[in-house]
């Protein structure tokens, strides 16, 4: 059924990505990669894997952005301008345009927990529903022909198999620097909710009107370049004669 | 977006038939005459050569059949569903015609207003991503159904002159008034396009316009992408406005000084006259809509930098 839950669920998980922990190592989507090949649907396959033209279906996919203040000055390599790294996988929207857009009933929302999902044996690779996306979350996989996607790692997060501690997804899992977290953004108490509230979570594109459920934490302010320039302590040399003066006086001018 | 061969035939193709059958549907011409009856095969023929293009660039057609099921929520879903069920009465009508040589209202209409609401959802797919600025407009909706009039009316013009129908001046006349029309609307959209201030950019899409001018540093795989490759394209404003003109006197212009031509001479000119439009219609149709889908920026290369 591709109409969305009328109801919001009452469980919303999703992620929440702190930008400004965020060091750009990529490890969360390669251990995405590496979990879901081998997990919940098709593999992910790679075409032309170790030939010059290598490409694939990824879920989640690390870009590196540039962001400039008003005024800020860009010199060489030192400057105001401020590198963020900027993981992106599915958001989980509440109003996912990518579920209602899918002919086939394939593409889906959890009205238990909320998790967007592709039925991938009843979708046929329209590709419809990347379209609809604007966030870039959903990609084909050209060798099964059907759309892939970031499942909250479904098959971990719910799997009494596995040691509890390995119970959220593989990115939150492995991330080195603490910069993703996995939870309930239903229940106001939960570590996330809280997180979000404390730091002013943010939406992507909210002018979209798709809600996402994952969260964004902006990074944290920075002093400006000028405030981290050595202030030279002036030194009274007034009373100095001789062999220092004229030392004095050649070091000012070099 | 990347322009796709396969959709633009299916749209360029499946809306001449949409156009014709609709016209046909109306009973304006003699269900009788050898013209007509061509003219509800081509209309038929047109319309299955469309959908089975479409049905090309599927990762697993084999599954197609499921794409009936969603029609609550999706106009994709909606497109088949109405695609099938107005060839029910196009082909009675098309029966009737060719074997009987008769036009039966009912059918007739039903077909009608089959094609329209057809090619109307094929519209609507378009018009209701908002991921896809350019095409998130009635306008879209506005071009794709006066574009299928216009080639409708075009062809039946052609088998009215062929079966010396008295309805002829009258159909071109109906067919000039859709072609400025059509590319009345498609005037306004390319404006619209031109002018329009995205609604996401780089800032908003990654939330950290607060701080200041978002740039994109790194892209996260040097090669490209599905995203990319589909989602990509991006052809020069430079080109777009040469091929918009292009497209204009080909598919517009061409075809209405052709029309009003048949409309004077009249006879075995004005057939050939008529028959010359459709070509220049055509590929004047084909160029609109690569530009449609060249020219549109989908919300995701924010993240891109393209
Ligand atoms: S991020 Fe994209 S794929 Fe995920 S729910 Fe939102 S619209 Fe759908
Ligand atoms: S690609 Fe699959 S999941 Fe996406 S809209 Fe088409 S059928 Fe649905």
């Amino acid at each position: 059924m591709t109409s969305l839950p009328a109801y919001p669920s009452a469980k919303r998980l999703g992620l929440v990505i702190d930008l400004d922990v965020c060091v750009g190592c990529h490890a969360c989507a390669v251990s995405c990669k590496e979990w879901n090949t081998g997990g919940y649907g098709n593999a992910l396959s790679d075409q032309d894997p170790y030939g010059p033209d290598v490409s694939g279906a990824w879920l989640n996919r690390i870009h590196t952005f540039e962001v400039v203040p008003d005024g800020g000055q860009v010199v060489g390599e030192a400057s105001d301008a401020r590198i963020v790294h900027f993981p992106k996988s599915c958001l989980h929207c509440e109003d996912a345009p990518c579920v209602t857009v899918c002919p086939t009933g394939a593409s889906h929302k959890r009205a238990e927990d909320g998790i967007v999902l592709v039925d991938e044996d009843k979708c046929i690779g329209c590709g419809l529903c990347a379209w609809a996306c604007p966030y870039g979350a959903r990609e084909m996989d050209v060798a099964a022909g059907v759309m892939k996607k970031c499942t909250l790692c479904i098959d971990r997060i719910y799997n009494e198999t596995i040691a509890e501690v390995d119970r959220v997804p593989s990115c939150v899992r492995t991330c080195p620097a603490n910069a993703r977290h996995f939870g309930d953004f239903g229940d106001p108490a939960s570590a996330v909710s809280t997180m979000v509230a404390e730091r002013g979570g943010i939406d992507l594109m909210p002018e979209q009107g798709t809600r996402p459920v994952n969260k964004y934490l902006p990074p944290r302010p920075r002093r400006p370049l000028a405030d981290s320039a050595p202030k030279a302590a002036a030194v009274d040399v007034s009373g100095v004669t001789g062999f220092f003066a004229w030392l004095d006086g050649v070091l000012e001018r070099i | 977006m990347h322009p796709a061969l396969s959709v633009i035939v299916f749209t360029t193709v499946s809306g001449l038939g949409y156009g014709l059958a609709a016209v046909l549907g109306l009973g304006a011409l003699d269900a009788a005459a050898w013209p007509t009856r061509v003219a509800h095969v081509l209309a038929l023929a047109a319309i299955s050569t469309g959908l089975l293009s479409s049905t090309l660039h599927l990762g697993n057609p084999q599954r197609a059949w499921r794409a009936f099921s969603q029609w609550r929520s999706s106009w994709l879903s909606r497109e088949g569903v109405l695609a099938v069920a107005t060839f029910l009465p196009l082909t009675a009508s098309a029966w009737m015609s060719v074997i009987e040589g008769r036009y039966l209202p009912l059918w007739g209409l039903l077909g009608t207003a089959g094609s329209v609401a057809t090619v109307f959802s094929t519209a609507m797919i378009y018009t209701s991503l908002r991921s896809v600025q350019a095409w998130h407009t009635p306008l879209t909706v506005a071009g794709y159904l006066s574009f299928a009039a216009a080639g409708g009316l075009l062809l039946a013009t052609v088998a009215a002159y062929a079966a010396g129908s008295d309805m002829a001046p009258r159909l071109a006349l109906a067919g000039i008034v859709a072609l400025a029309a059509a590319w009345a609307f498609k005037g306004a959209w390319w404006r619209r396009q031109r002018r329009m201030a995205p609604i996401s950019t780089p800032e908003s899409a990654t939330g950290l316009g607060a701080i200041g001018r978002v740039r994109l540093h790194e892209r996260p795989h040097a090669n490209e992408n599905y995203l990319t490759r589909e989602m990509g394209f991006k052809v020069a404003r430079k080109h777009a406005d040469k091929l918009e003109r292009l497209a204009l006197a080909s598919g517009g212009v061409a075809p209405v000084l052709l029309l009003a031509a048949a409309t004077f001479a009249g006879g075995g000119l004005a057939i050939a006259l008529a028959l010359l439009a459709v070509p220049f219609h055509a590929i004047g149709v084909l160029a609109e809509r690569w530009l449609f889908f060249a020219t549109a920026r989908h919300a995701v290369m924010n993240y891109y930098g393209r």
